[in-house]
């Protein structure tokens, strides 16, 4: 289809307007507060590391990151590996109370965090999970689960079954053709899976502040502490929110081929 | 056609176990506790309905619903129609395309707090450029409803329509060349292309684009807690947090979950319909 010639002006304006408030984040963390508080300059004037400097060498920053990311590589390990052979099923067989249960695990996707948020405290607390890194990642499965089950069985849907029954023929063990050649077919589909399961799960806020309140404390339950304070020491805030953009931004540079092909199932 | 097999169940057991770990039994405790009274002793009282009438008669609940169908109907009103534009004129080939397709999908990197945050610095009419852009036309988010409204509803315009415009970009890149040839040959306009050719191809994208979008945007709470901390205008999932009677917070808990069971349930009908195929498949197969 051809594009008129000024098309790339939609595209470029959009994307200037995306990258405006983030400028604003990394222009503040890059000022000293008296700049920000006290003068309005559309670019530090005085370039400062300190705000990062500060970050880096406090050791509640430090670990406040560490938790969040741990929390996340858990979730998204779960929930790909439980899904994995589910998907298979829904992809390959008809069983009693297939469709209802599909129907039901996508309904979790969409279930609202703040509904959850109070039984999950008394849930967690009675197994004495309260405030551990495995109570969030097994409570992000809520909706992580559902949508991993849901990207990998469109891309297992994708691969013929006669793939299936020649390896059977040949002598393959269910395991052993499921690991040695069924997911090297789907490799893309778990990487997809996986990316979406790590973005939902380091962007949620509201579960993960109600179940991790102090030893591990996720980023942004200090971030939200913070800026809500009195006295917000706003260019150490700036600083600890743009190093919150990094994680994202690497793992969109490593899926950024695959990225398309998981929108165009239309799965996310 | 599939083949049946019961035995399929032991690889759906792992999600089956989970799930009921992280959602029947917490779901089933909310129904506990919207059917009784807490007394100050820990003593539980049945009490039947009486919280959910009260939830039906409270006047906040309704203005918090309304309120937030509202908040959906802009969003999908600017979203959807815009992620389309957008989409329909993103490179399709060459290095436009990755670098479109990263830079665009950074803002649904961001915590959701963060995103709240940035449009907190970005909005303040002290330190924000935007704010102090619009401070002399009296716009100031903490003090003014209307401006609060007009930041969270451009946040989250900022925030999610990237989500439309990829999904629908992945539906236009599907399509074969040889229908623009055809609508070529016939001397269609631009705009029946779009209508006859474009549109119905991104049926099915746009259907789950709107779906995923007035849900997440039902269940708003992370980001305008974090610009207005609580204050105007509360949404249904701050209205539920600032619940503070257990039975009555578990009552409109349900409730909640009661509409949005719904609206999946009509969705998904309206989206399995089309194709006949007991569950909606995907492009690659």
């Amino acid at each position: 289809m051809k594009q008129g010639r000024f098309a790339w002006i939609v595209p470029a304006l959009y994307i200037l307007f995306l990258m405006t408030p983030i400028y604003w984040l990394v222009a503040m963390s890059l000022k000293t507060n008296v700049e920000i508080t006290t003068r309005f300059t559309l670019w530090p004037e005085l370039l400062t590391f300190d705000n990062y400097a500060k970050v880096f060498g406090d050791e509640r920053w430090r670990s406040v990151f560490a938790n969040s990311l741990m929390y996340v590589s858990l979730n998204t390990v779960i929930s790909v590996a439980v899904a994995l052979p589910a998907a298979y099923a829904f992809s390959r067989y008809r069983f009693f109370g297939d469709k209802h249960l599909f129907f039901w695990l996508l309904t979790n996707r969409m279930a609202p965090a703040a509904v959850f948020a109070l039984p999950f405290f008394q849930l967690y607390s009675a197994f004495g999970l309260f405030d551990t890194h495995i109570a969030v990642a097994l409570a992000h499965c809520l909706f992580n689960v559902p949508l991993a089950v849901w990207i990998l069985e469109g891309f297992m849907s994708g691969v013929p079954r006669e793939i299936d029954e020649t390896a059977y023929i040949d002598g393959h063990s269910f395991p052993s053709f499921f690991v040695k050649i069924f997911m090297p077919l789907i490799a893309s589909g778990i990487g997809v899976a996986a990316f979406f399961c790590f973005m939902f799960s380091w962007v949620e806020y509201l579960i993960a502040d109600a179940l991790a309140r102090s030893a591990v404390m996720p980023i942004t339950t200090r971030l939200q502490a913070l800026s809500q304070a009195s006295g917000t020491d706003w260019g150490v805030l700036a600083a600890a929110g743009t190093l919150t953009l990094i994680p994202g931004a690497i793992v969109i540079w490593f899926v950024r081929n695959y990225i398309a092909k998981g929108f165009a199932l239309g799965r996310v | 056609m599939k083949p049946v097999n019961q035995k399929a169940w032991f690889l759906v057991a792992p999600v089956l176990l989970l799930v009921a770990f992280t959602a029947i039994i917490p779901l089933m405790t909310v129904v506990n506790y919207s059917v009784q009274y807490v007394a100050t002793n820990a003593q539980f009282h049945w009490v039947g309905d009486l919280w959910y009438r009260e939830v039906l008669h409270s006047e906040k609940f309704w203005n918090a619903l309304w309120r937030n169908l509202v908040f959906s109907c802009i969003i999908l009103a600017i979203q959807i129609p815009l992620g389309v534009l957008i989409a329909l004129n993103m490179p399709r080939k060459g290095w436009g395309v990755p670098v479109c397709l990263v830079l665009m999908a950074l803002p649904l990197l961001i915590p959701w707090y963060v995103v709240g945050m940035i449009w907190q610095m970005f909005g303040r009419v002290d330190i924000g450029l935007f704010g102090v852009m619009l401070r002399d036309f009296g716009y100031n988010y903490e003090n003014d409803p209307i401006d609060a409204w007009f930041t969270l509803v451009l946040m989250d315009v900022w925030h999610w329509t990237s989500l439309v415009a990829m999904l629908a970009y992945a539906g236009l890149v599907s399509i074969p060349d040889a229908y623009y040839q055809a609508a070529r040959i016939d001397g269609a306009s631009k705009w029946s292309v779009f209508r006859f050719i474009q549109l119905p191809k991104m049926g099915r994208v746009l259907t789950i684009a709107i779906l995923l979008r007035f849900m997440d945007s039902f269940m708003i709470f992370t980001e305008p807690f974090a610009v207005i901390a609580g204050g105007d205008p509360v949404f249904l999932s701050t209205e539920l947090k600032q619940t503070v009677e257990l039975g009555q917070k578990a009552a409109m808990s349900i409730i909640y979950f009661l509409i949005i069971l719904l609206t999946s349930w009509v969705f998904y009908t309206v989206m399995t319909r089309d194709d006949g195929a007991p569950r909606p498949q995907g492009g690659v197969s």
